[in-house]
C-alpha cells in the first residue's frame, strides 16, 4: 500500500522543552521529515560574562531543571582546571555520589513518567493514578528515593547548593546517608519490577548505523571527568572537546547542531553503554542480559533500556560509595583552598542526556571573560532528524497510517529524552 | 476530600512555560509522598511536559518562565483570557529571573556571540506580570512544592493565601543553622522573603535572594553589615541583580 502522510505536532509533548515534528510523505515515498527546534534562547553564555567564578555554578544549574546537578559539576570542574584546584577525595566521591542521584532521577522521571504512557497505550502517567496504583507508586518510590539522595548530598535536587568551586561545601548528615544505603538497597528490588514491566514492552524494530561519543572509561564506568572516545575510534583529551563537537549554527533551529566523524552522532545512556559497558556493576549487566541489551546496539529506542541499566549501576554504586563515605573520619575536609588566576578550563560531565561541556576563560580577578557550554541534547539533535528520516522511510515502505508514524516518531524523539530548554540555553 | 460534609471541588488547571529551565513544574511531580493526593486535588486538564492530551478548558493556570520571543506573548495572553486565576510560578515568572541578566546586554552583541551571522528572535525581558495581569505570585528557584501545595490547598479551598512577612534569616534560625554571615559568606537571607524553609545555607551557601524581598527590608542596615564584613559593592550587586526580585535595590557607587 503506497501511503500519502502529513504529521505535525507543534509541539511534542512528555519532553522537557518545545521541538515540532513534521513529517510529510506522498505515495510511500518521504518527502519531508524534521525535528525542528524553536525553543526560546536565554544567552547563559552571554550572561556568565563579568561574573564571579563562585557565581558560575549557581547560575549555570539554572540551565536546565533536570540535570541541574550536572550542569553545577561540569561548571565547578571547569573552573577548578582553570585555577589548577584539585578537590579533597570526600568531596570527589560525594560529587559522584550527587551525580549518580540526578541520574536516577531523571531516568526514573524519563522511563515511567514520560516515556512508559506509549508503550502502555496511554497519552500520559496520569489515568494510572486510578487504574494502577501499584505502578504509580512504584514509580513515586523510586524518584522519591533519588530525590532525597540529590537533597541529602548536594542539599537540594533542582539547583543543588553545596556544588561549589573547591569541592562540596558540607559533608552530609551521617545518619540521614546511612538510612538512604538501607532505602537504596531496597531500590534495587523496585528496579528489577520496573525491568520485569519494561521487559512486557514492545520495542520498534529500527537500527540505523551511528557513531557514539561518551567519555572513556579507564577502570570505572565514567561519569565525571577524563578522556573523550567515539565508536568510530575518535579519541581526544577533556582539552579538546571542540574537536569532538563542532559545534554550527542553522536557520531553522534555535539548537546548534553538532557532528564529528559523519553527517550525525549520538550521546547519552546507548553512548556510554555502547562504548563502557564493560565497566558496569554486574548486577547492571545481569539487568542488561535480562532485557536483551547488547554491546554495539544501533536501536535508538534502546536508549530507554541502556537508561534503565544504568539506574541499576547507580543504585549499586551509590550503596558502595556511602559505605566509603561513611568510614571517612569526623571533620575531613571536603573543601579545597581556591585561589584564582587568569587562565582557561574545560569541564566534562556524563550527564543523564549524555556528555556535557563547560569552558571557561577567567581574569585574574577570577571573573568570567568567556564562556562556552555544549549540551549533549545539542549533539543528539541532528542524530534525531537523521534518525526520524530512516524511520520515516522504513515505516512508510512498510504501509504504517498516520497514528501509528505518529507514534512510532513521538517515540523515537522521546526515546533520546531530549532536554531541549538545555539544548538551546 | 470533604470536611465539615462540605465537598471540595476539583479544580481544572493547566502548566505552561515560557524561557525558563523547567525546574519549578518538575517540583509539581516532587515531593512523593503526596503526590497521588495533590493530583487528585485539582484536574490536570494541560501539561505538556508529563501529558499528550490537552484541553483549552482550565480555571487555574500556572505559568512558568520569563517573556522574551513575540510568540511567547502572544500564548501567554490567550492563556491569560482563558484561564479565570493565573498563577506566576517561580522566580523566572515572577520577576524575569537568571534570565534578567540578559538585559544587561547589547542583544544584537549577544546574539552575535552566540549564533555569529544566524541570529536568533530575542526581546528584552520581562516577568509574567509585565505583560499581563497576574492573581496570584510563587517565587523561588526552584518553588518549593510544600508552598505550592499549600498554596494549591487554599485555591481549592477558596480561601485567601498569605506569604510571610518575614526574612529568610528567621527559617535559618528555626532549622538551628550556623549564620552564613557568621560563616564569612555574603547571605541576603536577612533581606529576603521567607517561606523556602532555607534549604540553601542549611547546604553550606548564603541565600542568593531567589524569593525576592521580605515585606519591608532594611536594606541600609543590610548594606552597612555586608560592608563591614569586607564583601565589596560589586559583590552585593552581583548578588542582588541575580535573580530579579531586587530589581532597582543596588548598593550605592559612593562610600
Amino acid at each position: 500500500m503506497k501511503v500519502d502522510l502529513d504529521i505535525r505536532i507543534h509541539p511534542l509533548t512528555r519532553v522537557e522543552g518545545h521541538g515540532n515534528l513534521l513529517v510529510r510523505v506522498m505515495n510511500g515515498r518521504l518527502e519531508e521529515a524534521r525535528w525542528d527546534i524553536v525553543e526560546t534562547p536565554r544567552f547563559f553564555e552571554v550572561m556568565l560574562k563579568g561574573k564571579h567564578y563562585t557565581s558560575a555554578p549557581i547560575l549555570t544549574a539554572r540551565i536546565c531543571g533536570i540535570c541541574s546537578i550536572g550542569h553545577a559539576l561540569a561548571s565547578a570542574r571547569a573552573t577548578e582546571r582553570a585555577f589548577g584546584v584539585e578537590i579533597p577525595e570526600a568531596a570527589a566521591r560525594l560529587r559522584l555520589l550527587a551525580k549518580h542521584g540526578e541520574t536516577l532521577q531523571s531516568h526514573i522521571l524519563h522511563l515511567l513518567f514520560l516515556a512508559a504512557p506509549d508503550f502502555l497505550g496511554l497519552p500520559s502517567v496520569l489515568p494510572l493514578v486510578k487504574e494502577a496504583p501499584a505502578t504509580v507508586a512504584l514509580a513515586a518510590r523510586l524518584k522519591g528515593l533519588a530525590n532525597k539522595l540529590c537533597d541529602v548530598v548536594a542539599g537540594r535536587t533542582t539547583h543543588p547548593v553545596s556544588i561549589q568551586v573547591g569541592g562540596m561545601a558540607v559533608f552530609p548528615d551521617r545518619t540521614a546517608l546511612g538510612a538512604l544505603r538501607d532505602e537504596l538497597a531496597a531500590g534495587a528490588g523496585d528496579l528489577e519490577a520496573v525491568a520485569a514491566l519494561f521487559k512486557t514492552f514492545e520495542i520498534p524494530a529500527f537500527s540505523r548505523d551511528t557513531e557514539f561519543v561518551s567519555l572513556k572509561g579507564d577502570g570505572d564506568y565514567p561519569w565525571i571527568g577524563g578522556d573523550l572516545v567515539s565508536s568510530d575510534g575518535v579519541n581526544r583529551t577533556e582539552g579538546e572537546y571542540l574537536k569532538m563537537t563542532n559545534e554550527f549554527v542553522d536557520a531553522r533551529n534555535t539548537s546548534k547542531l553538532c557532528r564529528l566523524s559523519r553527517e550525525s552522532y549520538a550521546v547519552g545512556a546507548l553512548a556510554r553503554w555502547n562504548n563502557n559497558h564493560h565497566f558496569l556493576h554486574p548486577e547492571a549487566l545481569r539487568t542488561a542480559d535480562d532485557l536483551e541489551l547488547r554491546p554495539g546496539c544501533r536501536n535508538p529506542f534502546k536508549n530507554n533500556l541502556a537508561q534503565l541499566v544504568e539506574c541499576v549501576h547507580v543504585v549499586h554504586e551509590s550503596v558502595r560509595l556511602i559505605d566509603e563515605l561513611l568510614a571517612v573520619p569526623l571533620g575531613t575536609s571536603t573543601m579545597a583552598e581556591v585561589t584564582p588566576r587568569a587562565g582557561e578550563g574545560v569541564g566534562a560531565v556524563e550527564v543523564p542526556r549524555g556528555i556535557l561541556y563547560h569552558h571557561y576563560t577567567y581574569g585574574a580577578d577570577g571573573r568570567v571573560l568567556r564562556a562556552n557550554c555544549v549540551i549533549p541534547t545539542t549533539q543528539n539533535n541532528l542524530n534525531i532528524q537523521h534518525d526520524l528520516k530512516a524511520l520515516v522511510e522504513k515505516f512508510a515502505a512498510e504501509g504504517a497510517g498516520d497514528a501509528r508514524m505518529e507514534l512510532f516518531c513521538s517515540m523515537l524523539v522521546r526515546a533520546y529524552d531530549p532536554c531541549i530548554s538545555c539544548s538551546v540555553h | 476530600m470533604r470536611y465539615l460534609n462540605i465537598g471540595a471541588r476539583h479544580p481544572r488547571v493547566g502548566v505552561f512555560d515560557f524561557t525558563d529551565c523547567e525546574g519549578c513544574q518538575l517540583q509539581l511531580a516532587n515531593k512523593e509522598e503526596t503526590l497521588v493526593a495533590f493530583l487528585q486535588a485539582v484536574e490536570v486538564v494541560n501539561f505538556r511536559e508529563i501529558a499528550t492530551d490537552a484541553s483549552d478548558d482550565y480555571e487555574i493556570a500556572f505559568v512558568e518562565g520569563a517573556i522574551s520571543r513575540s510568540d511567547e506573548v502572544e500564548r501567554l495572553k490567550k492563556i491569560r483570557e482563558r484561564a479565570g486565576v493565573l498563577v506566576a510560578l517561580g522566580s523566572c515568572a515572577c520577576f524575569g529571573g537568571v534570565n534578567r541578566m540578559k538585559n544587561a546586554f547589547d542583544l544584537d552583541e549577544a546574539n552575535a556571540e552566540v549564533y555569529g551571522g544566524t541570529p536568533k528572535e530575542t526581546l528584552p525581558v520581562r516577568s509574567v506580570k509585565e505583560v499581563v495581569p497576574v492573581d496570584l505570585e510563587i517565587p523561588g528557584c526552584p518553588v518549593s512544592k510544600d508552598e505550592v501545595e499549600r498554596i494549591v490547598r487554599h485555591l481549592v479551598l477558596e480561601v485567601p493565601f498569605s506569604f510571610h512577612a518575614y526574612p529568610v534569616c528567621v527559617e535559618c534560625k528555626q532549622r538551628f543553622t550556623t549564620c552564613l554571615m557568621e560563616r564569612g559568606q555574603l547571605c541576603l537571607g536577612l533581606i529576603t522573603r521567607a517561606g523556602c524553609e532555607a534549604p540553601c545555607p542549611a547546604g553550606g551557601l548564603g541565600c542568593w535572594g531567589c524569593r525576592g524581598p521580605a515585606e519591608a527590608p532594611n536594606y541600609e542596615e543590610f548594606f552597612a553589615l555586608a560592608k563591614e564584613r569586607g564583601f565589596g559593592e560589586a559583590e552585593i550587586n552581583e548578588r542582588l541583580g541575580f535573580f530579579g526580585g531586587f530589581e532597582g535595590i543596588k548598593v550605592g557607587e559612593a562610600r
